[in-house]
């Protein structure tokens, strides 16, 4: 009887923030599915990303509409930002990017910038780690680089996720800033590289913490440094009596280079504000639940978040500073193309 | 033995009422996702997994891996009904499964399939049971060379073990490897071959190519000879089961080769799809049968499947045990396996017990119910066939164009299906085998990666595919496959000379 008036309440209590609210803010929301296109294959870091918000979004009604993810992974993901660019107007399709969201323009010459489509917010950012084999006698990164420096150019082996995008560029900015030659090799997804390194098969790779934390736990893989101008905040105990926070960063190692990865979201061009702001309100609700607070810690992400204005200069920063990296490395596509 | 008590405790977690329950659910599910071409065992999963997020991840793991199980032997029978194969590792089913069908015995046919399905998964499974810790340390050894010496054997068995006149398996296969290079460069991150096409910068998927290729070019082939569609008097009763069941134990040596190849190329990264055409290769030139393969032989039937199945189930322990998915399916479970918490690595078999083992346990169980499920439908299959083919032809063309569509969304994809179905047709008009061309489309990519990757590890040394014992003893065995016929013609002329 208690729970009965107790709902009954609830249900008031409800109704009336209702019925105040929606004048307020004449809220637009989703009247059909929305389709959540990842520009990547099913299983990698942003399909798995993707994967979880819906689940978050299902398991706590965040939305009154279904939240579907669709792969497009054609191209380096140029399939999917295509897509978006080509749904102007379209409030009901939503992206979520990696870096590729520059890199893939820049080296294959598609016809497409970021700035085609509506900033939504910033959901995190990725973290990259040097990783050696536990076998190897390496415990820093300068030990490491001093011994590729000594080793013949190119023999050293440096595997990574795609060509001419983040792995390859964070190679290349390593090189420079050691004068050290890796061989870089290019796999498709992230896990399967961390394996070829526990194999033995490459020397090292700059894997995301969630894609080698894994290999690490298992004593099989060991982190040297963290691209990162801090060092990661997680400071609970993951392997060999270590946290994420103990892992040195590059630069204090001696490597000066920071690298992080945006996972952010955009829509479609031409999105009106309220569209715009009812996804920013809607992952808002996702990054306070404690399942998206668990994948956080689980991949020892950078929980830095930006909207609006903020992200777009964020973005646009981004996009100078890739654009420079691809040059000097030599990764951008012919012109005329 | 403390395997063995693992294990029970897993049978105690999969026999709960709940997960029983989860457990046909997901079978049937699978078994109509793998009766829709194109759908498939990936989409599928991605599709039904949200629907699990509630359950503990113990029960979710099992609904997936019985809707995979359900998919894989659901795949059997568009390939054998109508020669078309919803999953790449069912082409070589169609092979002999479609000309039984023709003949009216789609019932055996069926029932083979299902059966041997049945005996590769067990295989698998009870070697996953005993020899999990091992096997992960075996699969570390494959680099990028071995990937490719196992691709190149794929290719070499293919070319070297057909009846076919070798020169055609080899046009064909060409035709499929120049398909599988369309799209993304993914060692130097160009677009190749697309002309400017947004369509094709995710080249020529192979689903579209193959509803096209065998179910367009095949309904192309039956209106030309006037709408007969063959095989309406199949038997459709449950004796056709115990019938063939009495007869499979004939084909234990092709089994267990099947059972074993399959076990090994699920466990190394190459997956069902080479393991079902490398058996089926290796059945016909073995089998004293071999001439009539290709003609509707119930033991061309067996070795694909026993040997897909038994390559799909070792698949999951490298995901489970390093985290590397060894099919599309596995990828998105080992998604799932993230959104709940458990982080597959080799800390997984020693940190989550419970989930591990109820998930092994319920590979024996899904199994075992799957067979029973489809085996009590095989006359409701079987009936199918006896629908007139003016009315079975147009539905099939309507699945196949939903089927294509659904691999992305796209209308490019259907008009393309029509394309390849009428390529299908020409070259099947022409003698040409259409097999070659699809497993190249299926691994060409793959292969070409393998082959570059290695060749940079080495800096450009063809010595890297001979570099130690393992890499060099399969790149042999492929040598060995692609000259069979040189081999055998020289024996025998060497044994008539000295005699």
């Amino acid at each position: 009887m208690k729970h009965a008036a107790h709902t009954a309440l609830g249900a008031l209590a409800a109704l009336c923030t209702v019925g105040i609210s929606v004048p307020a803010i004449a809220a637009w929301e989703p009247v059909r599915p929305v389709e959540f296109i990842v520009p990547a294959g099913t299983g990698g870091g942003a399909d798995q990303m993707a994967r979880t918000i819906q689940g978050i979004v299902t398991k706590h009604s965040l939305m009154k509409q279904p939240l579907v993810v669709i792969n497009k992974s054609g191209g380096a993901g140029g399939e999917g930002f295509l897509d978006l660019k080509g749904s102007g107007g379209n409030p009901h399709k939503i992206i979520i990017t990696l870096s590729n969201l520059f890199t893939t323009p820049l080296a294959t010459g598609i016809p497409f910038n970021w700035k085609d489509l509506t900033p939504v917010t910033m959901l995190a950012l990725d973290e990259f780690v040097l990783w050696v084999n536990a076998e190897k006698p390496y415990k820093t990164a300068k030990e490491y680089i001093d011994a590729v420096k000594a080793a013949p150019a190119g023999s050293m082996k440096m595997g990574g996720t795609g060509s001419k995008q983040e792995d390859q560029i964070i190679t290349v900015a390593v090189e420079k800033a050691t004068g050290s030659k890796f061989t870089y090799i290019p796999y498709k997804g992230g896990g399967e590289v961390a394996v070829q390194l526990v194999g033995n098969h490459v020397d090292s790779t700059v894997n995301n913490p969630i894609e080698a934390v894994a290999q690490w736990r298992g004593g099989k893989l060991r982190p040297l440094c963290v691209f990162d101008a801090q060092p990661m905040s997680y400071d609970e105990q993951v392997a060999d009596g270590k946290s994420w926070k103990d892992i040195p960063t590059c630069k204090s190692q001696g490597l000066d280079m920071e690298y992080l990865m945006l996972r952010g979201i955009f829509m479609s061009p031409r999105a009106t504000k309220d569209q715009i702001e009812y996804y920013v309100e809607l992952f808002k609700k996702v990054r306070a639940t404690p399942e998206w607070q668990d994948f956080m810690k689980s991949g020892a992400f950078n929980t830095t978040s930006l909207t609006g204005a903020e992200y777009a200069k964020w973005v646009e920063v981004e996009e100078k500073r890739h654009e420079a990296l691809m040059k000097d490395a030599g990764f951008l596509a012919a012109a005329g193309n | 033995m403390e395997e063995l008590v693992n294990l029970f405790h897993g049978f105690a977690v999969a026999l709960q009422p709940f997960n029983i329950m989860v457990m046909v659910l997901g079978i049937v599910l699978g078994v109509l996702i793998g009766v829709l071409p194109g759908l498939g065992g990936a989409n599928g999963v991605a599709i039904l997994l949200p629907l699990t997020f509630s359950m503990p991840p113990t029960s979710a793991i099992i609904m997936l891996s019985c809707i995979y199980w359900g998919a894989l032997f659901g795949g059997a029978i568009t390939s054998i009904l109508f020669n078309i194969p919803g999953e790449p590792w069912s082409v070589a089913t169609t092979f002999d499964g479609y000309p039984m069908a023709q003949q009216g015995k789609a019932g055996e046919a069926l029932t083979a399939a299902f059966t041997s399905s049945f005996v590769g998964a067990l295989f698998a499974v009870i070697m996953i049971t005993l020899v999990a810790p091992l096997v992960a340390s075996f699969a570390l050894q494959f680099g990028p060379a071995e990937k490719f010496a196992v691709y190149f054997l794929a290719f070499c068995s293919f070319v070297g073990l057909s009846k076919e006149p070798p020169f055609k398996t080899i046009a064909a296969m060409m035709i499929g490897f120049a398909l599988a290079a369309v799209g993304l460069d993914s060692i130097t991150g160009q677009l190749r071959l697309t002309f400017g096409v947004t369509h094709l910068l995710n080249g020529f998927d192979f689903l579209i190519a193959v509803i096209g290729l065998f179910g367009i070019g095949e309904i192309l082939l039956t209106m030309e000879e006037g709408l007969a569609f063959r095989g309406g008097s199949a038997k459709i009763n449950l004796r056709v089961v115990l019938q063939t069941w009495k007869e499979l134990p004939k084909y234990w040596v092709t089994s267990i080769r099947s059972c074993v190849i399959g076990c090994w190329m699920g466990i190394t990264p190459a997956g069902a799809t080479p393991a079902s055409f490398m058996s089926y290769g290796i059945a016909k030139r073995v089998s004293k049968n071999g001439s009539n393969f290709g003609k509707g032989e119930v033991e061309g039937v067996v070795a694909p499947e026993t040997a897909a199945h038994a390559a799909g189930t070792a698949a999951l322990l490298p995901m489970l045990s390093l985290g590397v998915p060894g099919s599309p399916t596995a990828a998105v479970l080992l998604g799932g396996l993230l959104i709940w918490g458990l982080q597959p690595g080799p800390m997984l078999f020693v940190e989550q017990k419970e989930f591990v083992w109820g998930l092994i346990a319920s590979m024996y169980l899904g199994n075992l119910v799957g067979l029973i499920v489809v085996l009590t439908c095989v006359p409701v299959f079987a009936a199918i066939l006896r629908v007139p083919f003016s009315i079975i032809a147009p539905l099939i063309l309507v699945l196949c164009a939903i089927g294509a569509y659904s691999v992305h969304s796209s209308t490019f994809d259907v008009v393309l299906m029509l394309v390849f179905g009428v390529i299908g047709y020409l070259l099947k008009k022409c003698n040409y085998p259409l097999a070659p061309l699809v497993l190249a489309i299926v691994l060409g990519d793959k292969a070409e990666e393998a082959f570059r990757q290695s060749l940079l590890g080495s800096q450009g040394s063809l010595g890297i595919f001979f570099s130690n014992t393992l890499v060099s003893s399969i790149m042999i065995l492929g040598l060995i496959a692609l000259f069979w016929s040189v081999i055998q013609q020289g024996y025998t002329r060497l044994r008539a000379a000295t005699a």
